[in-house]
C-alpha cells in the first residue's frame, strides 16, 4: 500500500504544476521554436510562458543564452495574436537588462506604440523604455509627449509611468515633458490624473515656489484620483516640514479638509501626516485622532491596524490625546490580528495609569509567544517607558522582562530587553538588586558576546556596591571558565573591581585573578597581571586610577597627541594630562524608536562621532596664527552675541588653552546690499587679561558665512580667571548691488555694539565621569582642601540649587547624586572634574534644605591649591 | 530613526507575489533592491508565509516591512511595501490583485486554475504594477486591458456555445491528461501544450 501511495502522491504534486521541475535549458531550447514559420500563437504562446515563468523563479540567465532567447522571441511580432504580442512585451521587459542588443525591438515596439491597436500601446511604450537608455531617449521623446496627452487613459499612464522611470537618468529630457503632464493632470480618468501628478512633482520637486504653488492649485480644484489625493498630502506635509511651520499653515488646512473626504484612503493619509508632524500642539491633532478613533471599529483588520498603529505614534508624544480612546483599544485587546492586539496593549500602557498595568501586562503575556520578534520590541519599548514613569511597578515588570529574557529571540529583542533592565536598574535603586540578578542569571546562558560584555562591565560597576557584592562573583568567574576570550577579559576586569571597592573580597579577588593570569588569551592574561599587581600595592589611590576610574581621555584625542609625540621625538615623556578629555555627554533624551520602525537605520545613530571638540581642534589648527597654542582644553557652547534678527547675527565659542583664551565669532551678514571686509571683533578685556592678536575675516559677503577670532593671554595669578569682556564688531562697509553681489569700489568703517561676553570658572573645568567618587576622593587627600559654608536664600528646593550648582561651577555630577529622592530636606551632591592645566578637581556640597533657603556646605578638594581657591569661590 | 513621512513618491510598491499552500512561489515581482538577490527573496517568502498561512489576519509587519495578504484554497496573495506606507493604499492594491485574478479564473481562485492561466495572470500583475508604481488599481480595468482570449472574442460577447464549448474542451484535455499521463508524463506535456 504505502509506495503505491507514495507514486499517487508525486503523481498529484506533478500534475498540480505543469510548470514543476522544468529545465531551464530544456526550456530554451524549445524557445527555437519562436524561429518557424508559420508562428504557432498558441504554442509559442505556451513556450514563452514557462520561459516567463523560469525566469520568475529566479533562475538565472546568462548574458548569451538571454540574447539568443531574446531574439527568437523578436520574431513572434510577425504573429498578430494579442496575447502573444503581449507575453513578447513581457518577456522584452525581462530580458532587456540581461541580453545584448536589446534596442533591436525598438522600430517594432514603436510601430506598435503608434498604430492602431489600442490595447498594446500601453504596453509596447512600457517595453519600449525598459530597452531605451538616455542617448536614445531623443528620437522617441516625440512620440512620448504624444503619448502622455493621447486620449485612452492606458497609453497616457504607460507613457507618464515610463517617463518616471526614464527620469532616473534622464532628468533633463523629462523636464520637457512639463506641458503634456501639466495637460494629463486635468484628465479625466483617476489613474492618469495620480500619474500625471507623480511627474509633474518629480519634475518640480527641487524647485520649492513651483511645489508650493501646484499644491495651492491642486487643493482647491478636486481631484478626482484618492491616490493623486494621497500624494498631494505626502508634498503638503513635506513642505510643512521644511518650512517648520506648524497648524497655521495654509498646507496644514488643506491636510486637514481631507479628514473629511469620502475615501478612507485618503483620510488616514491626512490623520497619519497630521500625527507625524513635529510643530502640532494636542489641538491640532485632536480630529485626527477622532477618525482614528472611528477606524478602530471597523470590521477591516487593515484599517484597524492602521489607525492603531498611529495612535500608538501618538501616545509617545500626546499621551493625553489618546486616552478618548482608550475604550476603543480596549476592545481591541482581544483582536484575533495579533499585530493589532499588541500595538493596541502598548498603547494603553503609554497611557494608562499604574493601577491598569498589571492587568495589561497579564493580557500580554497571554499571547506573548504568538507575535513577531519585531512586536516583542515594541512591547519591550512600552514596558521601559513604563519603568520610567510607574518606579513603584518595577517589581511586576521586571518579572517579566526576566521571562522573557529567557526565551527564544533575536538579538535585537534581547539587546532591547537588557537596555530596558539597565535603564531601570539606572532609575531606580530599589530595583538594582532584583535587576542584577536576572542579569546575573541571563549571562550564564547568552550567545551574544556584545550582550555579556555589556552586562559584565555594568556589574563591575554597580555590583560592588551592593549589600552583598560577593554573590556576583561566582558569576563573574563562571564567564572566565566557559566562554570566549571577549567575555573572560570582560569578566576579569569586572572581578578587578568588586578587588578595588570592597576590601574583605580583596584576597578572594587576587586569588581568582590569579588563576586568570595562566589564560590562553593574551588579553585576559595581560589584564590578570595588571590588575593583580595593582590591587596587590593596596593603595587606595592607585587602584581608584587605574581599575575603577579608567581612562579618560578623547580617544580621538589621544589619538592625535600620540601622533604628535611620535613626529617629534623629544626627551620628555608622554604627558597624558595634555591630552584633552572625553566630553562628557549631557544627559541626552535618547530619541525612541517608532515601534515596528525597520530596525535597519539604527547602528548608524549608535556611531562614534568624533566629538565637537575633537571637530574645533582641527578646526583652529588650520588658522596658522593660533597653531601653536598647544592642546585645546575645552570649547564653550556657541552663544548669541546679537539678536538672531539683525542685520549682523553673531555667535561667539569661548576655546580655553593653558594659559590663553580663543574667542570665536561665527558672523553671518543678512543685508544684501553690503560686503562687510576686514571684519573685526575688538574686545575690552577684562583686568588682568589681555588682547593679543585680531585675526579678522578678510571678506563677508551676503548669507556666507565667516569667522574672526580674537586672542587673549590668561593672567599670569591663578586664581583671576574670571571676568566681563565688551565687545564691538569692526569692519569695513562696502555697498553692493543685491542682485549681482558686485560691491562698490569705495568703502567706509563702521561698528557695532554687542552684547557683553562671560568668562566664568565653568569656562576652565571639564566634567570627568568618577564612577566611584569615594576613592577618588581620597586619591586626591586632604591637602589642597577647602571649605566654607553658604546660604543660598534664593533657591527654594534643593533641586533648584543643585541645578545652579552644577551649572555654576561645571563639573560633572558623579554617582547620580544630581537626583534627589523624593521628600528628602537634605542631601550631598558630588561633582568631579579636571580645572585647566590637568589639576583634578573634586567637589562635595552637602545640601540642607530649610525655611530661610537652602545652606550649603562647600568641600573642596584639588591637586592645585589656587584651583581650590577658584572653586570654592565659584558659588559666592 | 523615525523618517518622519515618505518621500512623496509614486513609488510604493516593494513586491506581489502569489505562494502555493506549501509556500512555494509561483509569481513574484519585486520592485525594489530590498531583496537583492534570489536567496533572499525565497527567504522572505517562506519567512512571510510561515508568518502569515495559519493566521488569517490579512496585514502584518515584518523585517521593517508592511505587507498585506488574502488567501484562497491553496493560493496565498501578497502585497509588500514600506513600513511608512499608507496600508490601506497597499491594501487596495491587493484587492485589485486578487480580484482581477478571480475574474481572469472566473472565480475559481486556485493554483490549477492559476497554473493553466499562468500567462493571463502574468499578464494582470504587469498592468496592476509597472516598476513599484500602482499602474491601475481598478479589477475590471485590468481584466479588460487583459482578458483577450485565443478566440479573440471578449469575455462579454461570447456566445453561451462558445463558453460550454471551450469548457468542454477543457473537460476533455482533462481526460487527455488523466490518461497521457498514467501512461507518460512526457506526452502528458505535449498534449497539455496541444489542447489549449
Amino acid at each position: 500500500m504505502l509506495p503505491l501511495k507514495k507514486d499517487k502522491k508525486e503523481e498529484e504534486e506533478g500534475g498540480g504544476n505543469p510548470f514543476n521541475n522544468l529545465e531551464k535549458s530544456s526550456v530554451l531550447q524549445e524557445a527555437r521554436t519562436f524561429n518557424e514559420t508559420p508562428i504557432n500563437p498558441r504554442k509559442c504562446g505556451h513556450i514563452l510562458t514557462k520561459v516567463l515563468y523560469i525566469i520568475n523563479q529566479g533562475e538565472s540567465i546568462g548574458q548569451t543564452e538571454a540574447t539568443e532567447a531574446f531574439f527568437a522571441m523578436t520574431k513572434l511580432f510577425q504573429s498578430k495574436d494579442p496575447i502573444l504580442r503581449r507575453l513578447v512585451y513581457l518577456g522584452i521587459k525581462e530580458m532587456s537588462k540581461i541580453a545584448q542588443d536589446v534596442i533591436i525591438v525598438t522600430s517594432s515596439l514603436m510601430k506598435d506604440m503608434t498604430g492602431k491597436e489600442d490595447q498594446f500601446r500601453g504596453p509596447a511604450i512600457r517595453a519600449l523604455c525598459s530597452v531605451t537608455d538616455h542617448s536614445m531617449l531623443q528620437s522617441i521623446e516625440r512620440y512620448m509627449k504624444q503619448a502622455i496627452v493621447d486620449k485612452v487613459p492606458g497609453v497616457s499612464s504607460a507613457a507618464l509611468v515610463s517617463a518616471l522611470h526614464l527620469g532616473k537618468d534622464s532628468q533633463e529630457v523629462i523636464k520637457r515633458w512639463v506641458n503634456e503632464a501639466q495637460e494629463a493632470v486635468n484628465s479625466d480618468n483617476v489613474m492618469v490624473q495620480f500619474h500625471a501628478l507623480g511627474l509633474l512633482y518629480y519634475i518640480r520637486k527641487t524647485d520649492k515656489l513651483a511645489v508650493n504653488k501646484l499644491v495651492s492649485k491642486f487643493s482647491k480644484h478636486t481631484l478626482k484620483s484618492p491616490y493623486a489625493y494621497c500624494l498631494l498630502i505626502r508634498i503638503a506635509s513635506k513642505l510643512i516640514e521644511e518650512e517648520d511651520a506648524g497648524s497655521e499653515s495654509p498646507m496644514f488646512d488643506f491636510i486637514e479638509s481631507c479628514l473629511r473626504h469620502k475615501s478612507e484612503m485618503v483620510i488616514y493619509e491626512a490623520a497619519h501626516a497630521i500625527v507625524q508632524l513635529k510643530n502640532t500642539t494636542a489641538k491640532d491633532l485632536a480630529p485626527a485622532v477622532s477618525v482614528l478613533q472611528l477606524f478602530c471599529s471597523s470590521p477591516k483588520p487593515t484599517l484597524r491596524f492602521a489607525a492603531v498603529r498611529t495612535l500608538n505614534k501618538v501616545a509617545i508624544k500626546h499621551p493625553a490625546a489618546v486616552t478618548a480612546c482608550s475604550l476603543d483599544l480596549e476592545n481591541l485587546q482581544t483582536d484575533v490580528n495579533r499585530s493589532i492586539a499588541t500595538l493596541a496593549i502598548t498603547t494603553l500602557l503609554k497611557t494608562g495609569n499604574e493601577s491598569s498595568v498589571d492587568r495589561h501586562m497579564k493580557q500580554i503575556s497571554s499571547f506573548m509567544s504568538e507575535i513577531s520578534d519585531e512586536f516583542k520590541i515594541v512591547v519591550v519599548q512600552a514596558i521601559r517607558s513604563v519603568c520610567v514613569k510607574f518606579p513603584r511597578k518595577h517589581n511586576v515588570l521586571m518579572t517579566y522582562l526576566a521571562q522573557m529574557l529567557r526565551d527564544e529571540g533575536t538579538f535585537d529583542y534581547k539587546r532591547e530587553i537588557v537596555d530596558c533592565i539597565i535603564v531601570t536598574i539606572e532609575e531606580n535603586p530599589e530595583a538594582k538588586e532584583v535587576g542584577l540578578a536576572h542579569l546575573c542569571e541571563f549571562i550564564e546562558d547568552c550567545e551574544h558576546t556584545v550582550l555579556a560584555t555589556k552586562i559584565l562591565h555594568l556589574l563591575g560597576k554597580e555590583g560592588p556596591r551592593t549589600p552583598t557584592p560577593s554573590k556576583y562573583i561566582r558569576f563573574i568567574y563562571n564567564r572566565v571558565i566557559l566562554e570566549n576570550a571577549a567575555v573572560r577579559a570582560a569578566a576579569v576586569s569586572a572581578i578587578a573591581k568588586f578587588g578595588a571597592h570592597c576590601d574583605d573580597l580583596l584576597d578572594s579577588c587576587i586569588v581568582l585573578l590569579e588563576r586568570c593570569q595562566l589564560d590562553t588569551d593574551d588579553e585576559v592574561r595581560d589584564r590578570a597581571t595588571f590588575y593583580v599587581n595593582v590591587l596587590k600595592q593596596q593603595q587606595k589611590s592607585l587602584s581608584s586610577a587605574f581599575i575603577l576610574n579608567g581612562l579618560q581621555v578623547s580617544v580621538v584625542g589621544l589619538e592625535w597627541a600620540l601622533h604628535q609625540y611620535t613626529l617629534e621625538p623629544s626627551e620628555t615623556e608622554f604627558d597624558m594630562k595634555s591630552v584633552p578629555l572625553a566630553t562628557q555627554p549631557l544627559m541626552e533624551q535618547e530619541v525612541r524608536d517608532v515601534p515596528g520602525e525597520a530596525p535597519s537605520a539604527r547602528p548608524a545613530q549608535e556611531k562614534v562621532a568624533a566629538s565637537r571638540q575633537d571637530v574645533y581642534q582641527e578646526q583652529l589648527a588650520q588658522v596658522p596664527e593660533l597653531a601653536n597654542l598647544g592642546l585645546l582644553f575645552k570649547s564653550s557652547q556657541p552663544m548669541e552675541v546679537t539678536e538672531s534678527e539683525t542685520e549682523y547675527y553673531i555667535q561667539c565659542v569661548k576655546h580655553t588653552f593653558s594659559n590663553y583664551l580663543v574667542f570665536q565669532f561665527d558672523c553671518t551678514n543678512t543685508l544684501n546690499d553690503q560686503l562687510l571686509e576686514k571684519v573685526t571683533v575688538e574686545i575690552e578685556p577684562a583686568e588682568g587679561f589681555e588682547v593679543t592678536k585680531y585675526i579678522p575675516c578678510p571678506s563677508l559677503p551676503y548669507n556666507k558665512p565667516g569667522t574672526t577670532y580674537t586672542l587673549v593671554r590668561l593672567p599670569a595669578e591663578p586664581t583671576q580667571v574670571t571676568g566681563t569682556f565688551a565687545c564691538t564688531l569692526k569692519f569695513l562697509v562696502k555697498d553692493c548691488d543685491p542682485q549681482t553681489g558686485e560691491p562698490d569700489d569705495e568703502g567706509y568703517d563702521d561698528e557695532y555694539v554687542l552684547e557683553d561676553v562671560e568668562v566664568s570658572v565653568a569656562d576652565h573645568v571639564q566634567r570627568v565621569m568618577k564612577p566611584n567618587f569615594a576613592a577618588s576622593w581620597e586619591e586626591v587627600g586632604p591637602e589642597n582642601e577647602l571649605e566654607d559654608t553658604y546660604s543660598l536664600s534664593t533657591m527654594s528646593t534643593i533641586e533648584e540649587a543643585i541645578k545652579n550648582i552644577v551649572q555654576y561651577i561645571g563639573l560633572q555630577p558623579c554617582e547620580r547624586s544630581d537626583k534627589v529622592p523624593e521628600g528628602k530636606s537634605s542631601h550631598t551632591l558630588y561633582l568631579a572634574g579636571v580645572f585647566r592645566g590637568g589639576h583634578d578637581a573634586l567637589v562635595r556640597a552637602k545640601l540642607a534644605l530649610d525655611s530661610s533657603g537652602v545652606t550649603m556646605q562647600l568641600t573642596v578638594r584639588s591637586t592645585d591649591p589656587s584651583v581650590s581657591e577658584v572653586l570654592a569661590t565659584a558659588v559666592a | 530613526m523615525d523618517g518622519g513621512l515618505l518621500e512623496p513618491s509614486l513609488y510604493s510598491i516593494k513586491a506581489i507575489a502569489i505562494l502555493d499552500n506549501d509556500g512555494n512561489r509561483l509569481l513574484a515581482k519585486y520592485y525594489d533592491d530590498t531583496f537583492p538577490n534570489t536567496k533572499e527573496q525565497r527567504n522572505f517568502e517562506k519567512n512571510v508565509f510561515n508568518k502569515t498561512h495559519r493566521a488569517n489576519a490579512e496585514i502584518v509587519m515584518f523585517e521593517g516591512l508592511t505587507c498585506v495578504y488574502k488567501s484562497n484554497v491553496d493560493l496565498f496573495f501578497y502585497v509588500v511595501g514600506s513600513s511608512m506606507e499608507n496600508e490601506l493604499i497597499l491594501s487596495s492594491v491587493l484587492n485589485a490583485f486578487y480580484d482581477s485574478t478571480s475574474q481572469i479564473l472566473r472565480k475559481n481562485v486556485e493554483k490549477r486554475a492559476l497554473l493553466d492561466n499562468l500567462d493571463a495572470v502574468f499578464l494582470a500583475a504587469d498592468e496592476l504594477c509597472d516598476g513599484g508604481i500602482i499602474l491601475e488599481a481598478d479589477s475590471n480595468s485590468i481584466v479588460q486591458k487583459v482578458a483577450i482570449r485565443n478566440d479573440d472574442i471578449p469575455l462579454g460577447e461570447q456566445t453561451m456555445a462558445q463558453i460550454t464549448s471551450k469548457y468542454g474542451q477543457q473537460v476533455s484535455a482533462a481526460t487527455d491528461r488523466v490518461m497521457y499521463h498514467s501512461f507518460n508524463p512526457v506526452s502528458y506535456q505535449n498534449g497539455q501544450a496541444q489542447s489549449r
